[in-house]
């Protein structure tokens, strides 16, 4: 059968038409189209229509391409690759120090754990796990759940805006940019640090950091309190959120579905508790759990986790102070053949590698300006094999597959992102569904399309 | 990381000489100490040649839950009437982590075995990474696959090669419905063709696409960059010390 075809102004391939008349729009063509969908009304009213790649409430450029029957969504389909900027291949050329700096980038909501899940799986290639120092991995811990809130405020915040609400958003951004604003204090960075490095992280905590830290903490829980007073009860909040986006604990495991959404069905899956790593065992914190299964649930489950967090970031502080007497504490492994030679000071045009450094390696010993600038250029060799160690993101389980073959380089990274395995999800969420939940379904899972496209 | 099956064990399987002869055998993967070409070579190890090494493999105990997951993967193949070692070529222990090279011929198979026995509940599938390895020659390319169980707190990995001349590689949809986008991206980056998938399209590349992007034969692209009166040559023709 041939299929009626109304072109405006563009031809289009009449091959692509399935069945049914196929109307193309292609600018100023308007009054056209309408004319010949007024003449020919027919019972079939399914609309196909393209949300994205450039729509607000998508979380970066994501498509989907939806079909609709009247408000009914009735298929779903969602296109990637918008942003796929080549990370894994760029890692390739470059030395597994510098990995870091290409991996932050790809989930930009939370660069941290991109390091965090790339550096673990170094480590173990390196044989080198159980000899990163305790103040490494403790910054570390404190930094990542610093991050988790940031992550989740950055889900939860946008998506009040997606429903109408922007005072939500504002009170999320204010309290992210609260955090942004230490990580820049520690890391130097508000996002897309290269902090974590294999054998440890890049510096250690300025003078003031555990300070500026627990000024944050003080009114933090006030920030979260007033979040929660917004939305929790809030009428409209959970009209919009109750009941939608359903999907249960089968529904999760067919889809291998990860983190907040599988313990908004009630299942207590956290690797921090159940594969822990960085030395989570020793923390005192919960699993937080919800049983709705919904977008409420997931909601729920991510701001009862920033409280978590809180509750993390504060024991990690602690420990932190109490290792302040501590003489010559490294945040570095110790072994000079991986650790990063340089320590970073500021001087007066910006950070840089220490004078004392300088003057060592330039004017008193030969062989530490040759070990400089080998580690510096050349990097280190990994030993061959693989590894893969899941860490849980605030999205989901991620994790970095690394081969090495030996090399100076990665010879292969790949980044498990929790996004892109979650988008998996959207039609399952979506379907049968009305149009207007659409949003509430996406923004329950919390995609962050960087990750998703790498 | 290897070429071939481990040799047999012969009567003079063990010798020393013979191992040596072996090993002369194995194809050069590198020559001189840095790697480096094209500029005089004053380190004197120029004439180094770094053979690749003989194929890693584990004997029983693995150790921790490896055996476990062995016993029931082999129990279960046996009720399906094939073995544990009709389907897995050889079993490493590497790093606390347990890969099954699995024959692809029998890879759905033992996926299905994964999932849906009691002692094995791999419930969560963690997804697919290809790599290529274009000088060993007939298993080129890999699809690793990371599987966890959530009942048994228990992570494992399964490795499957295919030859470039012939890169098909079974799909495992119908086993874990999650491995859809995570197969349609092997095959986008790598040009392993997955059989069985409902729908095998580019997914991060564009529809029109050629080529196969983080296959090692498909160069990085750049262009030089001038820079205060020099020249940085794009990443992959800097000088590289691996």
């Amino acid at each position: 059968m041939t299929t009626p075809h109304v072109t405006g102004a563009a031809t289009a391939a009449d091959e692509d038409a399935a069945e049914g008349r196929v109307y193309d729009v292609a600018g100023e063509d308007w009054d056209k189209i309408i004319t010949a969908g007024d003449e020919d009304r027919s019972d079939n009213e399914q609309i196909v229509v393209n949300m994205g790649p450039q729509h607000p409430s998508t979380h970066g450029v994501l498509r989907l391409v939806l079909t609709l029957e009247g408000e009914t969504v009735t298929d779903v389909r969602a296109s990637i690759g918008y942003l796929h900027t080549g990370i894994e291949k760029n890692m390739e050329y470059r030395t597994w120090t510098q990995g870091t700096t290409f991996i932050t980038r790809a989930d930009y909501l939370m660069p941290l754990y991109n390091e965090m899940a790339y550096v673990l799986s170094t480590e173990r290639l390196l044989g080198i796990e159980d000899k990163i120092p305790e103040r490494a991995q403790l910054i570390r811990v404190l930094l990542l759940e610093l991050q988790r809130i940031t992550s989740h405020l950055g889900g939860i915040g946008p998506f009040g805006m997606e429903l109408g609400a922007t005072t939500i958003f504002l009170h999320g951004l204010r309290m992210r940019e609260e955090i942004l604003d230490l990580f820049e204090l520690i890391t130097g960075l508000r996002m897309n640090h290269a902090f974590i490095r294999p054998g440890g992280v890049a510096q250690d905590l300025p003078p003031g950091g555990l300070e500026k830290v627990r000024e944050f903490l003080r009114k933090a829980p006030s920030r979260v309190r007033d979040l929660r007073k917004l939305i929790d009860a809030n009428p409209v909040f959970s009209a919009r959120t109750k009941g939608v986006a359903y999907m249960d604990l089968e529904g999760c495991m067919a889809l291998g579905v990860t983190g907040p959404m599988l313990r908004a069905t009630g299942l207590p899956w956290d690797l921090r508790k159940s594969r822990p790593y960085l030395g989570y065992e020793t923390f005192d914190f919960d699993v937080i759990t919800e049983s709705s299964c919904d977008t409420y649930g997931r909601y729920m489950v991510r701001v009862r986790e920033i409280e978590e967090s809180l509750k993390i970031v504060e024991q990690a502080v602690d420990r932190l102070a109490d290792r302040s007497g501590v003489k010559d504490d490294p945040w570095m492994v110790s072994d000079a053949k991986i650790g990063w030679p340089a320590r970073l000071s500021l001087g007066p045009d910006g950070m840089g590698p220490s004078p004392e450094h300088i003057a060592h390696i330039m004017g008193q010993s030969m062989e530490a300006l040759i070990h400089h600038f080998k580690l510096v250029t050349e990097g280190f060799r990994v030993p061959a094999g693989q590894a893969y160690v899941p860490i849980e993101s605030p999205k989901g389980e991620l994790a970095c597959h690394v081969v090495s073959d030996g090399g100076t380089r990665p010879y292969r990274a790949h980044l498990r992102d929790p996004s892109f395995h979650h988008m998996q999800a959207v039609s399952v969420l979506c379907e049968g569904g009305n149009l207007a939940d659409v949003i509430p379904a996406i923004a329950s899972i919390d995609p962050v399309i960087g990750g998703v496209d790498r | 990381m290897s070429q071939e099956p481990p040799a047999p064990e012969t009567e003079n399987g063990n010798l020393p000489a013979k191992l040596g002869t072996e090993r002369l055998e194995a194809p050069v993967v590198r020559e001189g100490l840095f790697g480096v070409h094209g500029t005089p070579d004053t380190s004197g190890y120029g004439r180094l040649q770094v053979r690749r090494p003989l194929p890693a493999s584990t004997q029983r105990p693995y150790g921790g839950y490896f055996d476990d997951v062995a016993d029931a993967l082999g129990t279960a193949l046996e009720s399906a009437g094939s073995g544990f070692d009709a389907a897995v070529e050889r079993v490493l222990v590497a790093h606390d982590e347990l890969t099954l090279y699995v024959r692809r011929e029998n890879l759905v198979q033992v996926m299905e075995r994964l999932l849906h026995d009691p002692d094995l509940r791999f419930e969560i599938f963690s997804g697919v990474s290809g790599v290529h390895f274009p000088d060993e020659t007939g298993r080129e390319l890999r699809a690793v696959y990371h599987l966890t169980s959530i009942t048994h707190n228990r992570l494992l990995r399964l490795e499957v090669s295919a030859p470039d001349s012939d890169p098909h590689i079974p799909s495992v949809t119908s086993v874990y419905p999650a491995a859809n986008w995570h197969e349609r991206e092997t095959w986008d980056f790598f040009g392993i063709v997955f059989d069985g998938h409902p729908a095998l399209t580019r997914i991060q590349m564009p529809d029109d696409w050629l080529g196969h992007p983080q296959r090692k034969d498909y160069p990085l692209g750049g262009i030089p960059v001038e820079y205060r009166g020099t020249k940085v040559p794009p990443p992959d023709e800097r000088r590289s010390y691996s």
